[in-house]
């Protein structure tokens, strides 16, 4: 029973850590791109990587303020959605998957490679670049803090709560942004884009935006997920990331301001959860070692994520927050 | 509604006005003198298209050597399938590019103007296979179609100040006109669950939200039932006293000729004829077109076999085999095929 207590209490601190925010801030960005627009973009990881990079070489490399950092970092994650959209946003939506998917791959070989070691220190990354924003935490970062039965350091609470504040301004912004006109474009060129053009959008531009718009989300969390770390290294930045933050975004429900949120809390809980149960469970002898050794159990869990998803698409495709009318309605 | 000067027009009558008041047709008859000949010159030209050729691949789609539109009237553009109607439907809401050619809207060329260009200087078009915003409600729908709105910016969409006034208003045109197409009980529904008719009554309404000055409708009755068609029917009438030129593809002749103050038949890409709905079926050129060139020439039994006769020796001079004798090749590949 104790057991089951604990790995909830991990399982509840890993879904309000600074990977839950990072996995949040991916989807809200998806969410802005593929949700409300319609727009297939499989790098989002490329633009947090851009945020995180952007930060961690300002700082060591080039001995920038951290905000400067930040500025670096949005600045680069803009550049890089021009770049792809501008060849792509004309054409069909097939081709922006295919840009996007490359240039997350592209972009993580480049930074870890051997040419690029001056700047990004290669495969080992860079680290001690978050001292200044861990400093300005209102208490200690030196001690431990208990909470919901787990405990944080200092540094930790500070992050979490500077994440989950900035995830708190990029709902509302959605929020904001999807209720005026601007959104209501945005969601008619999901629908169709030709008849968004007959009615006098210009629907090159209004994508142009929200790709841009969800980069800089994306950004943000490269940003929370170098500073949760206090390093940088290109591996981090797999583009596994982008498709387990598709995968949060249907579980909490696309279209939805806070179903990306809710479903990269649920998504990091369930994989802590079942991580830490089973490991009490095999250790204690319940689940017999023949069965499952707690080598398995990194792999098990995701396999656990994914029949859970595939339930969730048979009883409840429409996720957490969707509304069953409208997903129903692709299915005529 | 912004009223045209010219000939034609008629102010804005308020909403579903036009069916107490006898219809003026004045373009019907401003057209009534011309003569009935390919590429005439209208007395007020709203649209003129001048050589205008779309080819794809070695298929010319469209060759149009010129064409006017009245301004004001119902200008119907019908001709049999793959006759280039929806080429040049496309060609002139800038959804496609020609070949070569210019056309001018109210003496404004529109070459090289994108689709929503052409949609903001008033030409809107629908489509033939309807393009209902599925997940998006009826009003949704409705409130897209509204021209130049303040809160289709970035950053003045995150004031809700700066666009309250201006979607109210809007909101009230839409349900004006939702009420006209008696759509206004559907309009907080999907319009994904709208029926085939209703999307089509959908579409027309929503591209009447830009004040559109022409209203280019492809095959607006198409897959719709016969009373619905006859509503249909009906606002298109009332575009048109509204002062509104309309183009129109259409394949049910009644609907054609009921409507239409002038007809514009194309086949193989080419205009073929034009001119009132009543020459249309006197017109050799189309009935060649729709019928074949031979239809009302009787075929007799020797003549059938005459012509099989011709056919079979064509082919058996081609192919280097004496008539009759064409089975041997096909049985022989055949084996090939086995080994």
């Amino acid at each position: 029973m104790s057991d089951l207590l604990d790995a909830l209490a991990i399982g509840v601190k890993s879904g309000l850590g600074f990977q839950a925010i990072f996995f949040a801030l991916l989807a809200i960005g998806i969410n802005v791109h593929f949700g409300y627009t319609g727009l297939l973009n499989f790098g989002q990881i490329a633009f947090a990587m851009l945020g995180g990079f952007g930060i961690a070489i300002s700082v060591s490399q080039w001995g920038l303020p951290f905000w400067v950092g930040v500025v670096v970092g949005v600045a680069a994650a803009i550049v890089l959605a021009l770049l792809l959209g501008l060849p792509t946003l004309r054409l069909r939506a097939d081709y922006l998957a295919i840009v996007t998917i490359a240039t997350a791959e592209g972009l993580r070989l480049l930074f870890r490679s051997v040419s690029a070691t001056p700047v990004t220190n290669g495969t080992r990354g860079l680290s001690s670049f978050n001292q200044s924003f861990i400093a300005l935490a209102p208490w200690s970062t030196q001690r431990r803090y208990d909470l919901l039965g787990t405990s944080w350091s200092g540094g930790e609470l500070w992050v979490a709560l500077v994440g989950w504040t900035l995830v708190a301004l990029a709902s509302l912004l959605v929020f904001l942004l999807m209720r005026s006109p601007w959104g209501r474009v945005l969601k008619a060129i999901r629908e169709d884009e030709d008849a968004v053009r007959a009615l006098g959008k210009n629907v090159y531009s209004y994508k142009m935006q929200a790709l841009v718009l969800g980069a800089v989300f994306g950004a943000f969390g490269g940003m929370v997920y170098a500073v949760g770390t206090g390093s940088a290294i290109p591996d981090q930045y797999q583009n596994a990331n982008t498709f387990l933050a598709y995968a949060a975004l249907i579980l909490g429900g696309a279209a939805r301001v806070l179903g990306p949120v809710v479903g990269s809390i649920i998504l990091l809980f369930i994989l802590q959860f079942a991580d830490t149960f089973l490991r009490a469970l095999i250790s204690n002898g319940t689940i017999p070692e023949a069965l499952l050794s707690s080598t398995d159990v990194a792999q098990i869990r995701f396999v656990l994520v994914g029949i859970g998803l595939m339930l969730l698409l048979i009883f409840r495709p429409q996720g957490i927050f969707g509304d069953r009318r409208e997903v129903m309605l692709d299915a005529r | 509604m912004p009223a045209d000067q010219n000939t034609g027009s008629h102010a804005a009558s308020g909403t579903g006005g036009g069916h107490s008041a006898p219809p003026a047709r004045l373009a019907q008859k401003a057209l009534a003198d011309l003569p009935w000949e390919v590429g005439v010159a209208k007395p007020d030209p709203a649209m003129v298209v001048d050589k205008v050729t779309r080819t794809f691949g070695g298929l010319t789609a469209v060759s149009v050597d010129h064409l006017e539109i009245q301004r004001g009237g119902i200008t119907g553009l019908i001709g049999p399938n793959g006759a280039g109607k929806t080429t040049l439907f496309n060609l002139l809401t800038g959804f496609d590019q020609p070949n070569t050619g210019t056309w001018t809207f109210d003496g404004r060329s529109l070459g090289r103007l994108s689709p929503h260009q052409v949609a903001r200087l008033g030409v809107v078009r629908t489509f033939q296979l309807t393009k209902a915003l599925s997940r998006l409600t009826v009003l949704q729908n409705m409130l897209l179609g509204a021209q130049g709105q303040t809160g289709e910016s970035f950053l003045k969409a995150l004031i809700p100040g700066t666009w309250r006034a201006e979607e109210k208003a809007n909101t009230e045109k839409a349900m004006d006109l939702l009420r006209r197409f008696k759509l206004d009980a559907k309009k907080d529904d999907f319009a994904g669950i709208l029926s085939g008719g209703q999307r089509k009554l959908l579409e027309m309404a929503r591209a009447l939200m830009s004040d559109p000055k022409v209203v280019m409708l492809d095959e607006p009755m198409a897959g719709v039932n016969p009373a619905l068609t006859q509503s249909l029917l009906g606002h298109v009438k009332d575009l048109r006293e509204e002062g509104m030129t309309v183009v129109f593809v259409e394949h049910d002749m009644d609907v054609v000729r009921d409507i239409s103050d002038w007809v514009v038949v194309m086949a193989a890409g080419k205009v073929i004829a034009e001119g009132p709905p009543e020459s249309i079926s006197q017109n050799k050129a189309v009935v060649d077109a729709y019928l074949g060139a031979h239809h009302d020439a009787p075929l007799t039994n020797e003549e059938e076999d005459r012509v099989l006769a011709e056919a079979e020796a064509a082919i058996a001079r081609e192919e280097g085999v004496p008539p009759g004798g064409g089975t041997p090749e096909t049985i022989s590949s055949e084996k090939d095929g086995k080994r």
